[in-house]
């Protein structure tokens, strides 16, 4: 298997002098193609800070970060735009779609945003994979109109709009009844079973750490232990 | 682009009422641009119909002749340098010229005319007056004696004159009264009043006197040619250039009515002045208000700011999302600002028949299309500093919050 994601003794510090806060302390990780991965740890561990810096959101203060071969750390802010866009899905627990829009119209956003506007092409794949995620009736509902649940499924659609090789999902079941959580485990698990998207997944809930093919666990600052 | 407007046009039409009171705010600012545009515009061209509209526009005369070095033999120094203080300056090619000016565009009206000073003699009472020889047909031709007629008529013949209605009251004379007219050449001549006019310009009323063209001869002792060519033009304001032209084409010496009435022009140049600081205002506050509204819309929407760059949107983009937001909104602001303007004030008469005491608007100098592109211009810069403020969001911070 090749690495998809290659970390390095990576550090980040927050702050300077007296108030430091070193989050990260020289963590090393490997993601390979197909890999569906818990991120567990207690809060406060590093958790967030790694997602955010494997999603290219956030610079390391040192340290090695590559994915598919390239250099994250010296990459410009407009290369790193680019490459997020089209390699990497995001999926939050707050969702956080955009509100004026509808279901369709945040799904194929990822792909609009790069060519600049919205191709009939891009609006197939995106009614495809609203249906695939059990929304093909909600197409053209606003995202205000859909319950928790749904707003969920919306955003795992639009992680994958890109066809990303690495989707960083951060609590996504963490706002969701147990019934919704499970639905939504159920589908990131057959989106990676049949697309081999590369999943990592922050969370607390062991259940959905134990649905995944890799428990990585993050104690101060370091991924320690893994299974 | 196009996508950037989509979402500029969803973000604008996703809070209806706070859109709708940014465009009525720059509506009136707009509305606000126009109108006193209309105003002092207007104001102006009442003023200088009503201070001018009754005066030559260009006058054209012979140059003046200064008297010229005369030198003795070339061994001498008998210089003598003198103004010519008894000599007339006489057009006597007026004739030559005359068709050529009457063809060009924009002359309306053209008068030769015979000028000079003389005395309105009656019983022991002697007026000073300003005595006008024109062609009996062109009385009119300058200033609107005709119109402003309260009795008699104006047309002249050898034996008759025109005067003012305040000389008339002061002399006491009624039309068909003989009056004698004593020139400043001593030549006395009986004449019967023909026709009183009020102007309302008391130079004229009171010191002006039209008599006949041949009339004026005699008196003025003037065998050929005419003091000067007086011209009425369609569009007063170009009088600098025309004069240019004329002075150019004759070699003569042209006048413009600007020249002699630098106080009016000052007036109108302060009121001009004014009128820009109060829409150099009106825009400024277009400005801030923009500014401020989409600067709340921006913090508003740092959560979706912070995903769309997250999913890939450049700082760019989301720049372009709040400019064109801000063009859109001067846009619509500017048109229904300049519209409604055009609106309210064309029910107002336009300044040519404005009567006195009534507001000069004039709707044609609304300046609508320069309102309009201000407006946009000043939004777009507007918009500019919360685009920026939206394009610095760092998506970690606000996707954690």
């Amino acid at each position: 298997m090749t690495a998809l994601v290659e970390i390095r003794d990576l550090v980040k510090t927050f702050g300077e002098g007296e108030t430091a806060t070193r989050v990260l302390r020289g963590l090393d990780l490997t993601l390979v193609e197909g890999d569906l991965a818990a991120l567990l740890g207690p809060s406060g561990s590093g958790k967030s800070t790694l997602l955010t810096i494997l999603g290219t959101l956030m610079r390391p203060t040192s340290g090695s970060h590559a994915m598919l071969g390239e250099d994250m750390t010296s990459a410009s802010d407009a290369a790193l735009t680019e490459f997020r866009n089209r390699h990497i899905g995001f999926v939050f627990q707050f969702h956080h779609l955009l509100p004026d829009f509808t279901a369709l119209e945040n799904v194929v956003f990822p792909t609009a945003v790069s060519k600049g506007r919205e191709t009939r092409e891009a609006r197939e794949r995106g009614e495809e994979l609203l249906r695939r995620v059990g929304l093909g009736n909600r197409i053209h509902f606003r995202a205000t109109q859909l319950s928790g649940g749904q707003k969920q499924r919306v955003a795992i659609a639009r992680a994958l709009m890109n066809q990303p090789e690495l989707v960083l999902a951060d609590e996504p079941t963490g706002n969701l009844d147990r019934e919704s959580a499970g639905q939504v485990m159920e589908l990131i698990r057959e989106i990676n079973e049949t697309e081999k998207t590369t999943f990592l997944i922050s969370t607390h809930d062991e259940k959905i750490a134990a649905a995944c093919k890799r428990q990585i666990k993050v104690v101060d600052g370091k991924a320690v232990a893994e299974s | 682009m196009l996508y950037a407007l989509k979402f500029a046009l969803r973000y604008l039409g996703s809070s209806k009422l706070q859109t709708g009171l940014l465009v009525l705010g720059v509506a009136i600012g707009v509305f606000v641009f126009v109108f006193i545009s209309a105003l002092i515009g207007g104001l102006g061209m009442f003023l200088v119909d009503r201070t001018v509209g009754d005066i030559s526009h260009v006058t054209i005369e012979a140059p003046s002749r200064d008297a010229t070095l005369i030198s003795a033999r070339p061994d001498t120094a008998a210089t003598v340098y003198q103004k010519a203080v008894g000599q007339r300056e006489v057009l006597r090619t007026a004739d030559a010229f005359l068709p050529m000016l009457e063809a060009m565009d924009g002359i309306r009206a053209t008068s030769q005319q015979i000028v000079g000073n003389g005395f309105i003699l009656r019983g022991q009472s002697r007026a000073p007056v300003y005595v006008k020889g024109v062609e009996a047909d062109k009385v009119s031709a300058i200033s609107d004696i005709d119109g402003h007629l309260i009795a008699g008529s104006a047309r002249t013949t050898n034996s008759s004159i025109i005067i003012g209605a305040t000389l008339a009251s002061d002399l006491g004379l009624r039309v068909g009264q003989v009056i004698n007219l004593q020139s400043d050449r001593n030549v006395e001549r009986a004449l019967i009043i023909a026709g009183i006019f009020s102007v309302g310009v008391e130079t004229l009323d009171s010191r002006t006197a039209f008599v006949s063209l041949a009339a004026a001869r005699s008196l003025f002792d003037l065998d050929q040619g005419v003091s000067r060519i007086e011209i009425k033009l369609d569009d007063l304001n170009a009088a600098e250039s025309y004069a240019q032209r004329i002075a150019a084409m004759t070699g003569l010496k042209a006048t413009p009515w600007t020249e002699n009435n630098a106080q009016l022009l000052d007036g109108l140049r302060a009121q001009k002045n004014s009128g820009d600081l109060i829409k150099a205002f009106s825009l400024v506050t277009i400005v801030i208000g923009v500014a401020s509204a989409l600067l709340l819309s921006t913090y508003r929407r740092r959560p979706e700011i912070g995903i769309m760059r997250a999913f890939g949107a450049s700082r760019f983009f989301v720049v372009v999302v709040f400019v064109i937001q801000g063009i859109l909104v001067g846009l619509i602001g500017g048109v229904l600002g300049a519209g409604l303007g055009y609106v309210v004030m064309s029910p107002f008469p336009v300044p040519e028949q404005a009567q006195s005491g009534s507001l000069p608007i004039d709707v044609r100098q609304g300046d609508y299309l320069v309102a309009v592109l201000l407006t946009v211009l000043g939004a777009m810069v507007a918009s500019i500093l919360p685009a920026r403020a939206a394009a610095r969001v760092d998506p970690v911070e606000v996707i954690g919050q």
